[in-house]
């Protein structure tokens, strides 16, 4: 069973045509990997299906809007990964 | 269909909260100044008109969804296929499903027949968010009454 981050990885890589090898747990999605809210979209929907969560993408956008995160707590690869897995296991203990 | 004003749909046929599906009918017009460019003496619905047609069916049934407190707007087309010409005259049933309600955004699949002949589908992508202003939402409010919303959808729970 593939980790967290390779799944991610892969699905970056998918979708954005982004070559797998670049992607590393310490690159930021928007500021190294160069992704735009509309491929974040596809993103997000892929990932969302691939562990069967809702990653809470507005709650995060208005955290950093508001100040209260940086983009790095949620858009390096290693920190959105670590909130995936969050988001799954919160999900298995609601189940 | 009020063509040029890219009002397509004419009647919600059925809404279905639950399944998160929704059927819509479609007339195109006999006669319009599109179908005088697109084509000189071969008359065929434009299939960026067929698209929109299938992203206005999927935003209806997301503001059903929604209650009509969040408005979409089409974001992305994915594996759009035109599979035969629609002409004008011919009746369009469209048909909607959401495949996942995302945060802010939501995906859906669409589409659209003559008779039983599939004429074209879609993949389509929306972000949604408040309703940017009191007008749009009277307009949108003004068009559900229009095409049959059903009012009772929007407050089910």
């Amino acid at each position: 069973m593939s980790s967290t981050f390779d799944q991610i990885a892969n699905i970056i890589a998918e979708t954005c045509d982004i070559p797998r090898d670049t992607i590393t747990p310490e690159s930021h999605a928007i500021d190294d990997l160069g992704i735009d809210s509309l491929d974040f979209l596809d993103i997000a929907f892929a990932v969302d299906k691939a562990f069967g969560i809702k990653m809470p993408l507005e709650k995060w956008t208005q955290e950093v809007n508001d100040g209260k995160a940086t983009t790095e707590q949620y858009f390096v690869m290693k920190n959105l990964c670590s909130r995936v897995d969050e988001l799954v296991a919160a999900k298995g203990a609601g189940a | 269909m009020q063509i040029e004003y890219f009002q397509l749909i004419d009647r919600i046929v059925e809404l279905n909260i639950g399944e998160k599906t929704i059927t819509v009918e479609a007339q195109v017009p006999e006669k319009s100044t599109i179908f005088e460019g697109h084509f000189p003496g071969y008359p065929i619905m434009p299939g960026v008109l067929l698209t929109e047609a299938m992203a206005q069916s999927s935003g209806w049934l997301l503001l059903g969804l929604m209650k009509f407190e969040r408005m979409p707007f089409l974001a992305i087309i994915k594996e759009a296929k035109m599979r035969g010409f629609v002409s004008p005259g011919q009746l369009l049933t469209i048909e909607a499903k959401v495949e996942h309600e995302g945060s802010g955004f939501a995906v859906t699949s669409a589409k659209v027949r003559v008779d039983s002949l599939l004429k074209c589908s879609a993949e389509l992508t929306f972000r949604h968010i408040p309703f940017p202003n009191p007008e749009l939402r009277m307009h949108m409010d003004a068009m559900a009454h229009k095409i049959g919303f059903p009012q009772q959808a929007i407050s089910y729970d």
